[in-house]
């Protein structure tokens, strides 16, 4: 059992998403950055999917009821067990009785906290996460709140074995950031979208020679970024159809949005761009001001990193598999 | 039938240039041999007024014996060959669902904004509207949220220039020539007309919404007492 001592800005429990419900109308969600919330779970020896605690800029305050083993990833937090550095990317024994404080973010938005056996909320529509604006999925529906106690399932062999004789931090970490090939740092690698050919020439240049810069407008639904204006060849209606992870739409009059997990489900602007799946992770992260800029791939090279990075994450399971062993 | 790339994770297939019966029929003959076809790595489809995207799993369409630099057109040819069978399946037939509404007064604060640009008195504006004969083309947005076609022309009004924050479940508005019923309380900019006690988006039921592509709706226009009674009902 797990108390929210202090709930923090808005922390709520996500599995990968909520899949097979997008012709419905209702929302994928799931871990903002996917693929940091699967490493958070295999560095604990979770099934990849486990429901993990996401925490946005302040993170909360938990104290653990029971032995456990825990691992978080994510930007640059500053964690503390007892008030002692809790580092990222690693396994570590919490006792019965211990409080962390995730702390605050100093550089990016958001971490991902894995609990040996994940956290058992009941499964909605297939999935654990959060769906706010359904009041759905997730702890009740909501982000966490001061008093709230939330429940970790059963750890599974791999875990338990290996909380036995782990110290209390691993020696070995996995940083999600550094597996697979890593853009530069500040890019992220973009495919031409499906309505490439609507914008004026000059549009396309442009888009790939500007640092653009995240404004404020951002939440789990996309971020919009500021920088020049990126016309059409013709003023043309779209009519509305399915949206993806990464697409980069852009409204009549606004600037372009890159598109997050808990998007809509179908989209009408018309999309310039859609950012490689294996670098959404960096537009989860993306704090008002920063800035980015796009290099263009093409969606063989995009999938061929994805192939790499999942090899590097099978490398890591079949590792880490053996330290049981 | 094009296939195009969004991303390196989703297909758009398209099935028609406009909006129309035709291509929503395309669309759910598409769906319905995608759904009846095991495709390796396929994880949903989505289908819109003239599309339906494809979202898939690169790993496991490599995994399934695409080559790494072939994914795409290895999964296209699929697809190809499953909307092939399209035509000879039979389509879920789509059912008529009536759906209350309590018109204008604190349900549908825009009746009278309708009315005006209308041309017309508001309880013309409640007649015409509820006298229609509507489609479901797509369900999207929120959970459950139905743009309906088949409204009469007249009635078709700009949407409002400043969306409220605030549009509470079961508002029926009016956007440009659509018309639609708001499932869950979201920020919106539609033109309400009125409410509906009904509920189009029921997590804890197989599917979970009222309306899907396909189905007819009709409008019922009640009083406010029954509104109270269909909404303690529920």
């Amino acid at each position: 059992m797990i108390t929210v001592l202090q709930p923090g800005l808005l922390t709520t429990v996500q599995d990968l998403g909520r899949f097979g419900y997008q012709r419905f109308g209702v929302v994928v969600g799931g871990a903002l950055d996917r693929f940091a919330a699967r490493v958070a779970n295999v560095i604990v020896g979770n099934d990849e999917n486990a429901a993990v605690i996401e925490c946005a800029q302040r993170g909360p305050e938990l104290r653990f009821e029971r032995d456990t083993l825990i691992a978080w990833t994510g930007a640059d937090f500053g964690a503390t067990i007892g008030g002692e550095p809790l580092p990222p990317d690693r396994a570590v024994r919490v006792h019965a009785g211990e409080t962390i404080s995730l702390g605050v973010a100093r550089t990016g938005l958001r971490a991902w906290l894995a609990v040996a056996g994940g956290v058992d909320v009941p499964l909605v529509l297939g999935s654990r996460t959060t769906y706010r604006r359904g009041g759905l999925g997730g702890f009740a529906g909501r982000p966490l709140r001061a008093g709230d106690t939330l429940r970790g399932g059963e750890a599974s062999d791999w875990s338990q074995s290996f909380q036995r004789r782990a110290g209390r931090v691993s020696t070995w970490s996995v940083r999600p950031q550094t597996l697979g090939k890593p853009a530069a740092a500040g890019a992220v690698r973009a495919m031409r979208g499906p309505e490439w050919d609507w914008f004026e020439a000059d549009a396309q240049r442009v888009f790939f020679a500007t640092e653009w810069t995240a404004t404020k407008d951002a939440d789990r639904m996309g971020v919009r970024l500021a920088g020049p204006a990126l016309p059409q060849r013709t003023a043309r209606e779209m009519i509305s159809e399915g949206v993806a992870d990464g697409v980069v739409q852009v409204p009549a009059g606004g600037g372009p949005i890159v598109l997050l997990p808990s998007r809509q489900t179908v989209g009408g602007y018309p999309r310039i761009a859609a950012v490689a799946t294996v670098d959404l992770g960096r537009l989860a992260q993306l704090a008002p001001g920063r800035t980015i800029w796009f290099e263009e791939i093409t969606v063989a090279d995009a999938q061929g990193l994805y192939l790499a990075r999942e090899r590097d994450l099978n490398r890591v399971r079949t590792g880490l598999a053996r330290l049981a062993s | 039938m094009r296939i195009t790339p969004v991303g390196d994770a989703a297909l758009r297939i398209e099935l028609g240039e406009a909006i129309g019966e035709t291509a929503l029929q395309r669309v759910q003959a598409a769906c319905a041999a995608l759904d009846g076809t095991a495709i390796p790595g396929l994880v949903e489809t989505v289908p819109a007024y003239t599309t339906v995207t494809v979202h898939y799993d690169p790993a496991a369409v490599a995994a399934a014996g695409a080559s790494a630099d072939d994914i795409v057109g290895w999964l296209a040819h699929r697809i190809e060959r499953a909307l092939v069978s399209a035509s000879a399946r039979s389509l879920r037939k789509g059912s008529t669902v009536e759906i209350p509404v309590c018109y204008g007064g604190e349900f549908g604060p825009d009746l009278e904004r309708v009315a005006a640009q209308a041309k017309l008195t508001p309880e013309e504006v409640v007649r015409r509207h509820a006298a229609g004969h509507y489609l479901v083309h797509l369900v999207g947005f929120s959970p459950g949220f139905p743009y309906l076609g088949g409204m009469a022309p007249e009635l078709a009004t700009p949407r409002l220039a400043r969306p409220r924050a605030q549009v509470p479940a079961g508002s029926v508005g009016i956007a440009g020539a659509q018309t639609g019923v708001y499932p869950l309380a979201t920020p919106g900019g539609w033109n309400l007309i009125g409410r509906t006690p009904r509920r189009l988006f029921r997590p804890e039921e197989n599917p979970p919404v009222l309306l899907q592509p396909g189905d007819r709706v009709k409008f019922r226009s009640i009083t406010a007492d029954e509104f109270g009674r269909l909404e303690v009902e529920k």
